[in-house]
């Protein structure tokens, strides 16, 4: 093996793809690239970006659930909270306490912070389903004050950001491309987030807490501990994710605080592939690319024209998403990554003894991680 | 005193209707710890049908009114074990992504409804009586409440009789309690579970045609506040538990009707107080084993 | 002599963790055959897998049959009788419950089990969940001999019971493997003695000694080596 190859062997794969694709989606406003049927507009235009940024939101929220059920094993309904803390914090913030930006962003992550120690440290009395229908009961106690106080949040009308604070470049169609790099930047924490929680003590902990909660019992740590600090740091993402939102958008509405929008999370990362960092991403694209295209579909001639057995369905797209979902959920088990991956790693063992551990994405936890957990939670409940 | 009396009746109401729910999803859980959430568009669609006949006929007949109370249980019985025999049982004992295939199927059934019935509110019609009030101590209760108690007693009793004296009932409550060793004596269990689910559904489909002259019309999202309500009720009653989910029904929903009333219309998260209060104290609910 | 089981290269594992990784062994089609082994090598499991509760593989005939292919109240409708370690009764269910559960057949063997344990028979009514550890034996015991079974596995069913329990017990076997042969999981040695035929003793999830019951009970160095039981009368409260 000559010096050359070990030398680029050091550097992982991953690593680079990675990096190279970062520079890619940062340049992309400067490029005129056009992909038609996927992207409105070429890349340099608001539409598309707006469109990627919506994306990469997505992408951003999916990689914080993940940390949840793919790293530590839970089954949250009520993610979509945290996610509206941050919208709704950063809106509340610069209208009504009339603060600038960055404290504005300050006060929404500490709101998202102290909601999710509260709620999450309520919820994880129960683990298992039981955890999953309270954390939906908490989010929709959520989405039920939001609606109501329409003083503070606008009730069903939503909230639209008060841009006398924001600095002028992240304001407007004009600043599309200065709010892509924001949200870019913001997807880019997330990721560093999650695979720092992947790879840190804590992380192994919540691994090994959603695989036998008894030996680590045993080791003596305290893993209610590990599962409630990952609860909050995916939560935090999360309100980080709800603030380039707010941004992005220039407003929010309730449906970013409900179960709703909780379930459209999840979509994507079973899609991507649950325990998958880059599934959560392609999973986020993938979802709003099709949901973005589907909606296009639905008002086409070519549906118009069918049969109404055919054309009801066809023309909403939540219903397609909903199918595609079921049709992942029990044929696809891995989703699109883990599909990739073990495709990939069988390709890997079919050609000679190459060293399988190269993936610096290797699956932070299948789904069966999560199902050992609500084995456990219904052994316990038999005995 | 009249007010009194009215905010406590119609909460016994309101928690009949979510009894009605629960009641399926409590016995799901408890004989095959699956959370379903597509127990919401279960309902929806009772009441979509039960909407649906009535109007072809005359929708102010009381006959009517029975007629769809029939079908939207057997359309509630009928998707549910469709839905038990097509998504839940290909994925057995894989807990976590039935509980995603039931979500996934609520999604996609809402989406269609509203592809059909269209996303406003459709304003149904019911027999004279059921728009009139009846006066009990000063206050006047509008029927539909003792409707919906009247659905609830018998709903219960028969579960209770169902469960207690029959084979079948026999099989669901040992399941409960232990579903392998069920298996070991030589029962399939998978037909406890189409049952447990069917008889879920029939009482979902015919609470979907109740919660519809309850807010007096149909919609496409009927199922999905009620679902979560049923959740909160079940989780507090203790999951697995008919009695408890009882209880938990007409406590939670009286508590409701009093906050709404007296404490300026919190009633929504004075459940949700509740239900933390029930955790931190209780994890495993009222009459519910430990679990956690 | 014909054997009513066949067991070949059974494994089985249990959240993907192998707890029997390779047992072979056969059953006589009269008599009681002991499994012996010490905590925790598998014997449990071993039952268990050849009930299909839990995942495995291998090759399980019944009289000839192959049942590892089949689901687990398949196979015991084929004629197995259950009786698992720690009881497993339905608490929440009458003792009359708990027996109408079990009966499989048109003529349940009412009259044996009413011989058997007559102190079940003015407790029909009562909650399993209520009963003394013993009672629930029994009635565990009864819910495998109500019907007319072709073999019976049971995992210890003198664990945690008085002295005079135990021999009740022992009866209840010594009478229904008259007529059924039975695969017996028994850590006490006593009853082993006086009970069974033939007798394979498991470690670490495999085989490792096959024979009579007598001679392995009879040879002090091997019951030390692969029970850890010391001087080879074991009193009952040994465990
Ligand atoms: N549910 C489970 N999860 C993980 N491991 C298990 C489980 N059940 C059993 N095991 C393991 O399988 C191995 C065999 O267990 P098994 O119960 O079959 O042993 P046994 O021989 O019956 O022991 P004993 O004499 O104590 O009853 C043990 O190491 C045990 O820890
Ligand atoms: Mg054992």
């Amino acid at each position: 093996m000559t010096a050359a190859v070990a030398a680029a062997r050091r550097i992982p794969v991953p690593l680079v793809v990675g990096v190279g694709l970062v520079i890619l989606m940062a340049c992309l406003p400067l490029l005129n690239i056009s992909v038609p049927g996927v992207l409105p507009t070429p890349t340099y235009q608001p539409g598309t970006l707006a469109l990627l940024s919506l994306a990469m939101i997505f992408a951003a929220l999916a990689l914080s659930y993940n940390m949840l059920l793919g790293t530590a094993g839970m089954l949250s309904f009520g993610h979509a909270l945290y996610f509206g803390a941050g919208a709704y914090g950063l809106g509340i913030g610069l209208e009504n306490l009339g603060v600038p930006l960055w404290p504005g962003v300050f006060v929404a992550l500490i709101g998202g912070l102290v909601i999710a120690l509260v709620t999450g440290a309520v919820s994880m009395r129960v683990s298992g389903i039981p955890f999953a229908m309270v954390t939906l009961a908490f989010a929709q106690a959520g989405s039920v004050l939001v609606r109501r106080n329409s003083s503070v949040t606008g009730g069903e009308e939503g909230l639209s950001l008060n841009t006398a604070g924001v600095p002028d470049w992240l304001v407007g169609v004009v600043n599309t491309r200065n709010l892509y790099w924001a949200t870019l930047a913001v997807l880019l924490v997330v990721y560093l987030v999650s695979v720092w929680v992947d790879r840190s003590r804590l992380g192994h902990l919540a691994r090994a807490t959603r695989e036998n909660e008894l030996r680590v019992r045993v080791l003596g740590l305290e893993p209610s501990r590990a599962r409630l600090l990952v609860f909050v740091i995916a939560a935090l993402c999360a309100s980080l994710v709800g603030v380039a939102y707010m941004l992005l958008q220039s407003g929010t509405v309730p449906r970013s605080v409900s179960a709703d929008l909780t379930i459209t999370v999840l979509v994507i990362v079973v899609l991507g592939g649950v325990g998958y960092r880059w599934g959560a991403i392609v999973g986020g694209v993938v979802y709003t690319i099709l949901d973005q295209r589907l909606t296009v579909l639905a008002g086409s001639d070519m549906i118009e024209s069918l049969p109404s057995v055919l054309r009801v369905p066809l023309s909403e797209p939540l219903f397609i998403l909903g199918a595609l979902f079921i049709l992942v959920v029990m044929f696809l088990p891995g989703g699109i990554a883990g599909t990739v991956d073990s495709w990939m790693s069988r390709r890997r063992a079919g050609s000679a003894h190459g060293d399988a551990e190269m993936s610096d994405d290797a699956p932070a936890g299948r789904i069966e991680g999560a199902e050992q957990v609500l084995e456990t939670a219904g052994q316990e409940a038999r005995s | 005193m009249s007010t009194l009396v009215l905010v406590l009746l119609t909460g016994i109401g309101l928690g009949a209707l979510y009894f009605l729910v629960a009641s399926g999803l409590s016995l799901i859980y408890g004989l095959m710890h699956v959370l379903n959430f597509a127990h919401g568009a279960f309902l929806t669609l009772g009441a979509f049908m039960g909407f649906e006949v009535a109007r072809r006929l005359d929708s102010t007949s009381w006959w009517a009114f029975a007629v769809s109370i029939l079908v939207g249980g057997l359309v509630g019985a009928g998707v549910a074990a469709l839905t038990e025999l097509a998504l839940i049982r290909p994925l057995y004992e894989r807990h976590i992504e039935q509980v995603l295939v039931t979500v996934g199927l609520a999604f996609a059934a809402v989406a269609l409804y509203e592809g059909i019935w269209g996303s406003d509110p459709i304003y149904i019609q019911a027999p004279a009586w059921m728009r009139e009030t009846t006066g009990v101590l000063g206050a006047q209760v509008p029927n539909t409440y003792w409707v919906l108690m009247a659905a609830a007693t018998a709903l219960l009793i028969s579960l209770v009789v169902f469960l207690r004296y029959t084979r079948f009932g026999t099989i669901i409550r040992a399941g409960v309690e232990n579903r392998a060793m069920v298996t070991a004596l030589g029962i399939d269990v998978r037909t406890a579970f189409l049952l447990v689910f069917a008889i879920g559904g029939s009482a979902a489909g015919v609470g979907g045609v109740l919660a519809a002259h309850y807010t007096g019309y149909v919609s496409a999202h009927l199922g999905s506040t009620l679902l979560i309500f049923a959740f909160i009720v079940t989780v507090i009653g203790g999951l697995g538990s008919l009695p408890g989910a009882a209880i938990a029904s007409v406590m939670v929903a009286v508590l409701q009707q009093f906050a709404n009333y007296y404490l300026g219309g919190t009633g929504d998260i004075i459940v949700v107080v509740a239900l933390a209060g029930v955790l931190l104290v209780r994890p495993s609910g009222l009459l519910g084993r430990r679990f956690a | 002599m014909s054997t009513i089981l066949e067991v070949e290269g059974l494994h089985a594992s249990i959240n993907g963790q192998q707890v029997v990784e390779d047992v072979s062994f056969t059953v006589p089609a009269t008599g009681i055959t002991a499994v012996l082994g010490r905590n925790g090598v598998g014997k449990t499991s071993t039952l268990r897998a050849i009930l299909g509760l839990i995942d495995r593989g291998g090759e399980v005939r019944l009289a000839g049959e192959r049942i590892d292919g089949l689901r687990t109240h398949r196979i015991v409708r084929k004629g197995v009788g259950y009786v698992p370690e720690d009881r497993e009764v339905f608490g929440s269910l009458t003792v009359e419950e708990n027996l109408q559960l079990a009966v499989r057949q048109r003529q349940p063997r009412r009259e044996l089990v009413d011989a058997l344990f007559p102190d079940l028979v003015q407790r029909r009514r009562q909650m399993a969940g209520t009963l003394s550890g013993g009672q629930q034996q029994m009635v565990s015991l009864a819910r495998a001999l109500i019907n007319d079974n072709r073999l019976l596995l049971v995992d210890e069913p003198t664990k945690g019971l008085a002295p005079l329990i135990v021999d009740q017990v022992a009866d209840a076997l010594e009478e229904a493997s008259a007529t059924v042969p039975i695969l017996l999981v028994e850590q006490n040695l006593e009853v082993v003695r006086r009970l069974a035929t033939d007798a394979i003793v498991i470690s670490g999830g495999r085989v490792v000694h096959t024979g009579r019951a007598a001679d392995i009970l009879g040879d002090e160095e091997l019951t030390h080596r692969l029970l850890g039981v010391g001087v080879a009368p074991a009193t009952g409260g040994a465990r």
